[in-house]
């Protein structure tokens, strides 16, 4: 039943993805990539990460796409007849067939060891996973944790600074 | 007999939860366009509708027929799959956030204890299990109202329309922004993200968050203004001021789709004020017996949505962004950290 379900999730999640690169038209593009955001939802509640699933579709599906579709609607960029020319397909398929053959060194070089963390279903039931996120931010990950919000409020005030040159 | 561990009663309950939550929320947009009309008309001492049937009762479904049967026109410059999908996009987040709103106790059938909760179940022991994120879930819903809107504006190819998506998305985000961190105060007292046991942690009329601490308190109307402002509810409906915008997002919109955003707009409302009773109001709690209890506060929040429509003027486009930007964030950032230090200096 599991498996059924993963795959059809799955087999979306591929579709929509295609569907991302393969959209003429830009809206449709996002709306495609918005659904593949939803289908990686799905699949972080099927790994019991429910609360990676929300922050998935408010911060992705509810925040940055929204700004993306935001700034298709201002420019109002409508259907591109996109320019295929010969080097662009080149590179295209050069690149693809590079990260193919990574994705293969990459499996059948590694193995898994099997090493089990103390985080397994029983700790998520008992303690629930927003709890556990919380404590190893606040705990183990502190420092990569305030980095990170120095670095968004550096990008912020950038952001106000190139936008209004007069403050 | 058991479908993936859980008994079959479990599985009829949860249909039987999503029918009883679908029909009052179907039957209270509908009656609550009838109440609205009713109640604005009172209050600028008019009548409001009188001629479909005694006390013009039957006029919503009066008027749900004549949408039905209207011409429906798709303009021809129109992007068809996105002019088609608006609709929808912004009907089904309006009503799926019900599936985690606690809307009475759990009571028993047959042995069995059902919670009155879609998304939730109560195992042999009797404890009630629910989605442990049930508030992050509702906030990801509210995020996703939005896109409606918003491909409505961009699909229908007229200037219109395009304006009110614009406004609408760049109101929507500011707004969410507030009403997520007025929440937070939320979690700061009930220590948990589970609707279920944030409802339970508020029995009597002073275990109600709102009354729980002062910063609480403001916490509370704070959310349910920037509720208001997210779904497009006077007198933030700027995306659809029709003095300016025709009608805004919905200007090419007729038929039955032009319905779908108008019960749109109503299920949000229900949801909104659903959302408020369960987080701030203290849920099914009350003299009441719990279903009664949890419908009357909703009602009362709705009776007050109209009350404000009825009463206050439309927002200037930059007046909405500076309330919402250099008044509701810094204020709610504000009573987090209040709140914090109520907490540990009187409550622990």
């Amino acid at each position: 039943m599991e498996t059924l379900f993963f795959s059809i999730v799955a087999a979306v999640a591929i579709l929509m993805s295609i569907l991302v690169i393969r959209c003429k038209n830009p809206i449709n593009s996002a709306l495609s990539l918005i659904m593949t955001f939803f289908c990686l939802a799905t699949l972080y509640v099927m790994l019991e990460a429910p609360f990676m699933a929300a922050i998935q579709v408010i911060v992705y599906a509810g925040a940055i796409m929204v700004l993306i579709v935001f700034v298709i609607m201002l420019l109002n960029i409508r259907t591109e007849s996109g320019r295929r020319t010969q080097h662009a397909l080149f590179l295209g398929a050069a690149t693809g067939l590079f990260l193919l053959f990574q994705t293969w060194y990459l499996l059948s070089r590694s193995s898994l060891t099997g090493t089990k963390g103390p985080i397994d279903s029983a700790a998520l039931a008992r303690f629930g996973h927003t709890e556990l996120i919380g404590q190893s931010l606040f705990t183990e990950f502190l420092l990569p944790f305030e980095i990170t919000s120095i670095l968004l409020l550096v990008a912020i005030v950038g952001a106000v600074v190139l936008a209004k040159k007069k403050l | 007999m058991e479908i993936m561990g859980l008994p079959l009663i479990y599985y009829g309950a949860m249909i039987l939860k999503v029918l009883l939550a679908f029909v009052f929320v179907l039957l209270t947009v509908a009656y609550a366009t009838y109440a609205e009309r009713k109640i604005i008309g009172h209050m600028q001492v008019r009548i409001g509708p009188n001629r479909t049937g005694p006390m013009g009762l039957l006029q919503p479904i009066a008027d749900g027929i004549k949408l039905f049967f209207k011409e429906e026109i798709i303009p021809a410059q129109a992007s068809k799959f996105a002019f088609v999908l608006a609709p929808l996009v912004a009907l089904i987040p309006a009503f799926i956030s019900f599936a985690v709103i606690p809307f009475g106790d759990t009571f028993e059938i047959a042995g069995y204890k059902v919670p009155l909760q879609i998304a939730a179940y109560a195992d042999q022991a009797g404890k009630v299990f629910d989605l442990n994120i049930g508030v992050l879930y509702i906030l990801a819903m509210a995020s996703l109202g939005v896109y409606g809107i918003v491909l409505a504006g961009w699909s229908s190819n007229s200037k219109y329309s395009l304006l009110g998506g614009l406004r609408a998305s760049a109101q929507m985000i500011s707004y969410e922004l507030a009403a997520g961190l007025a929440i937070v105060c939320v979690f700061m007292v009930s220590e948990s993200l589970s609707l279920q046991q944030i409802v339970s942690d508020q029995g009597g009329l002073f275990g109600w968050y709102i009354f729980r601490t002062p910063f609480t308190f403001v916490a509370g109307i704070i959310f349910f203004i920037c509720s208001l402002a997210e779904i497009n509810r006077t007198p933030f409906d700027l995306p659809e001021a029709e003095t300016e915008l025709v009608s805004g997002f919905c200007t090419e919109y007729s038929s039955m789709k032009y319905a779908m955003f108008f019960m749109a707009e109503y299920a949000n409302m229900v949801t909104v004020c659903a959302v408020t009773t369960t987080l701030f109001l203290g849920g099914w709690h009350g003299p009441l017996p719990p279903v009664l209890n949890f419908i009357a506060k909703v009602y009362i929040l709705m009776f007050v949505c109209m009350w404000v429509r009825a009463t206050y003027p439309r927002y200037r486009y930059d007046q909405l962004m500076k309330l919402g930007w250099k008044v509701f964030l810094p204020t709610t950032l504000f009573l987090i950290v209040g709140n914090a230090f109520w907490i540990t200096l009187f409550q622990k």
